[in-house]
């Protein structure tokens, strides 16, 4: 490709945000940083929560870490994301620690041009997190505590993007 | 040495977050590894065989037969649930 072609191509700037952190965050402060990115005109947002047991005797969960890796698999995941859909931003950010029903566990934010891409990106980006992020769940209940076991759906879920 | 961790349920059943192994210069798989840790005893033979065990080699995810030596961090955790 010579340097002339190369100047042609419209000029993206790509930019990944990604935390873990026990800290809770604000949602609008992220949407806000997410529509300021140049050239976006879609921001899609998603955000998990922390959610009752079907018998109501959830107390609180605990959410463990490996710090170092679970940071790079995000960065990752996201990077793999933009090399799949031409996308302005994408911001990550994943709690870590005890947290109480309601309370919102992981963010992700995704601003792009149009919207389908920024859909897509943010489904996809829960997908893998889910499968390849190594972060695990520990649930504090009224009959003692219990590890979350892997679901086979989120598993299942992976397959749509390959 | 090799640094060797354990996350979540399977450092609760080992009772161990982390373990050095001496793999005296040599170079090794990720199964010659594991397979010294179940010697150790009944509850890590158990624990250490679960064919949904995940491993990670310096913070990446591998398969049991990826290389190891020397000063790298081994990682080995149940199927992840964040998110």
């Amino acid at each position: 490709m010579s340097w002339r072609f190369f100047h042609r191509l419209p000029v993206v700037s790509m930019s990944i945000f990604i935390a873990v952190q026990s800290d809770d965050f604000c949602l609008a402060s992220e949407y806000d940083k997410l529509r300021r990115h140049s050239a976006c005109g879609a921001v899609v947002t998603f955000s998990g929560l922390v959610r009752e047991l079907s018998d109501n005797t959830l107390h609180s969960m605990t959410l463990e870490h490996y710090p170092g890796m679970t940071e790079q698999a995000l960065i990752a995941i996201a990077q793999q994301a933009q090399s799949r859909w031409q996308l302005g931003a994408v911001h990550i950010i994943h709690r870590v620690g005890t947290l109480k029903q309601n309370e919102q566990i992981v963010f992700v934010g995704i601003a792009s041009a149009h919207r389908a891409a920024a859909f897509a990106a943010c489904e996809f980006i829960m997908d893998y997190l889910k499968n390849r992020a190594p972060l695990w769940k520990k649930e504090h209940t009224a009959s003692g505590d219990y590890w979350v076991a892997a679901k086979d759906s989120d598993q299942q879920a992976l397959a749509r993007w390959e | 040495m090799i640094k060797i961790l354990f996350f979540a349920a399977l450092r609760e059943r080992l009772d161990c977050e982390q373990y050095l192994l001496s793999c005296e210069g040599k170079m090794l798989q990720v199964a010659d590894v594991l397979q010294q840790l179940q010697s150790r005893c009944h509850t890590w033979q158990q624990e250490l065989s679960r064919s949904d065990l995940l491993c990670a080699l310096n913070q990446q995810l591998v398969p049991l037969t990826a290389s190891v030596q020397d000063g790298d961090e081994l990682a080995f955790f149940p199927p992840v649930t964040g998110g």
